[in-house]
């Protein structure tokens, strides 16, 4: 039976990465990209930690399908404020849109 | 090596790739393309774990529909048109050490934790339990997620609108 | 089990389920289609190539396969050819759950999962993801306009055939097709349940882009829509990727709402495959008969009468299992 650490490592890995994407990246969706990626690795930990620490409930597979709700909720109001900001700035790389600034 | 294991590795090998994709490649349309098989590996990881419902739910929403909302937006915003342009700022040796930290500080924590084993099983019909926890002593949750959901699908049609 | 007996069942269940839907669905559903729409034009569809024209197909991909293989120029050559791949392996993985008949060892399935229906409902919606790659990668503004059309179709219909799906397995008790199955010993499904039929045969037709809801490949409105480019070999993997696609849904809707493989004298391979070549024969009926819906009426269709219909018969159907059946 693969250990418990092994899908913790895996999960802080992916976490990682999409930390990498959110902090490094300059295209609005790829920030968001980055945040679904971190989504997904706190579900594999939720799930994980039921299978191994509680396997006699189902609540980290709750947990884990609000998650999923959650981030398509949020990718959903994510892209549609790219698209208005595209339609008024005319851009969509964050670091262009700075025009509140004085 | 027990099948278990060879399978879990090369599920890994999967999402970590083309994560690696996702997070580095400069064509933005390959960054949304690889979060598939990112997706379905994590997919491949949830039935490894058992959760079944979860993994038939994750590739609905997340391969089925989340990517193709992003591909949508892509392409109906700059896409691929901003190829050429740098898509890095120029933060990324921090945001490269702040990940490397964070993830280096995870592993330890996780690696040096004796984890203790729960007792029972999982039940057999998955997608049975979870609606009866749902409908049951998770009932606050589903129902706050369900208002959740509709106001966030108000919201975005509401901001996405073209003003006429 | 162990795991190299899993992974050659695994390859033996790929290389059948590819050579069976390349034979059954692209080999004889195109020549059904060819032969039906041809008598239902008051003329003989093709005849020439083997008796009564039945090797039509063979010689058909036989020409595809010589021809050249032409990626555009400005063109996004990964993604222009992964496309390919997503398409056709999306509505092959749609067999995976079809209980084909049942011997005395068990359902003839490949794989009794018992999320079944919830398998097939995700493994329909990767393929809108191919179809945006390829409308994208072509480098070609009918292809992306005919494949955003085309995936915002797509998920449109996902909705009214998942609460078909959902109404369904409420009735049954279980997202299993074996069980589902199972469960129709009396009644067929459609007889108990006439809307969520229609409303899973509608979006079946919709989600495999077929006439009334072909605006996105018809030839007089864009060209071929999101296979524009393709040509060969990859134009012949698109239609066989259509055609399994189309078969999957007719056979799934066997499945849950004509009784699968079940009737009283022959044997049960023999009932699925009458009742899949009959669904087969209306969904071409309908393909021949009516025009084709533009954009926004078939959109409109989906959102404002499909989905309150399939959710009003949902709540009907919970109403009924939970208090009448008590």
């Amino acid at each position: 039976m693969v250990p418990l650490a092994d899908y913790l490592v895996l999960s802080a890995v992916v976490f990682a990465l999409g930390l990498y994407a959110v902090l490094t990246r300059r295209n609005g969706v790829a920030i968001l990209m980055g945040i679904e990626l971190m989504l997904n690795a706190a579900n594999i930990n939720l799930v994980a930690f039921n299978k191994y620490a509680a396997p006699g409930a189902v609540q980290g597979h709750i947990f884990a399908l609000i998650v999923i709700t959650l981030a398509a909720c949020e990718a959903a109001v994510g892209l549609a404020l790219v698209l208005a900001a595209y339609r008024s700035l005319e851009t969509i790389h964050v670091d262009e849109i700075n025009v509140m600034r004085w | 090596m027990t099948g278990e294991a060879i399978a879990f590795y090369a599920l890994a090998a999967v999402i970590l790739v083309s994560g690696l994709v996702v997070v580095s490649s400069p064509n933005i349309v390959h960054s949304a393309v690889a979060l598939v098989p990112a997706f379905l590996g994590i997919t491949g990881i949830y039935i490894l774990l058992g959760a079944e419902f979860v993994a038939g739910i994750q590739v609905l929403i997340y391969a089925g529909a989340i990517t193709v909302l992003l591909l949508f937006v892509i392409m109906l915003t700059e896409g691929g048109t901003g190829l050429r342009l740098q898509q890095r700022n120029e933060q990324g040796p921090v945001g490269a050490s702040v990940a490397v930290a964070i993830a280096v500080l995870l592993i330890a924590g996780v690696t040096h934790t004796t984890w203790g084993r729960g007792a029972g099983t999982l039940p057999a019909y998955t997608p049975g339990a979870i609606g009866q926890s749902f409908l049951g002593t998770n009932l606050l949750a589903f129902e706050g997620t369900s208002i959740v959901l509709l106001v966030s699908l108000i919201g975005a049609v509401i901001i996405a609108r073209k003003e006429e | 089990m162990s795991w190299s007996h899993e992974l050659w069942r695994a390859i033996e269940g790929t290389v059948l389920i590819f050579s069976g839907v390349a034979v059954l669905a692209a080999m004889f559903g195109v020549l059904l289609e060819r032969k039906i729409s041809g008598w239902m034009q008051s003329r003989l569809g093709p005849k020439h190539v083997g008796p009564q024209g039945l090797l039509q197909t063979i010689a058909d991909t036989i020409k595809l396969l010589q021809k050249e293989n032409i990626v555009p120029r400005n063109a996004d050559a990964t993604i222009f050819a992964s496309a390919v791949l997503v398409v056709p392996l999306a509505a092959l993985l749609d067999y995976v759950v079809i209980p084909f008949g049942t011997t005395r060892f068990g359902p003839l399935i490949f794989r009794d999962l018992n999320i079944g229906v919830l398998y097939f409902a995700a493994t329909s919606s990767l393929v809108v993801v191919g179809i945006l790659m390829a409308g994208w990668g072509s480098n070609n503004k009918y292809a992306l306009v005919g494949g955003l059309r085309s995936a915002s179709q797509m998920v449109s219909y996902e909705i009214p055939m998942g609460l078909a799906l959902i109404t369904v397995a409420l009735l049954a008790g279980s997202l299993s097709t074996v069980k589902i199955v199972a469960a129709q010993a009396r009644w067929w499904y459609a007889v108990e349940q006439p809307l969520a039929f229609l409303i899973f045969l509608t979006a079946a037709v919709a989600e495999v882009n077929r006439v009334p809801f072909d605006l996105v490949e018809a030839e007089s409105e864009l060209v071929a829509g999101y296979f524009s480019e393709y040509t060969g070999m990859r134009f012949a993997l698109f239609q066989l990727g259509e055609y399994g696609e189309m078969f999957a849904m007719a056979a799934m809707a066997v499945t849950l709402f004509l009784g699968g493989w079940r009737g009283p004298v022959l044997p049960p391979v023999l009932w699925f495959v009458i009742k899949l070549y009959a669904l087969i024969f209306v969904f071409i009926w309908v393909r021949w008969t009516y025009p084709r819906f533009r954009i926004d009426q078939l959109l409109n269709f989906a959102w404002k009468v499909l989905i309150p219909v399939g959710l009003a018969n949902l709540v009907a159907t919970a109403f009924f299992v939970m208090v009448v059946r008590r």
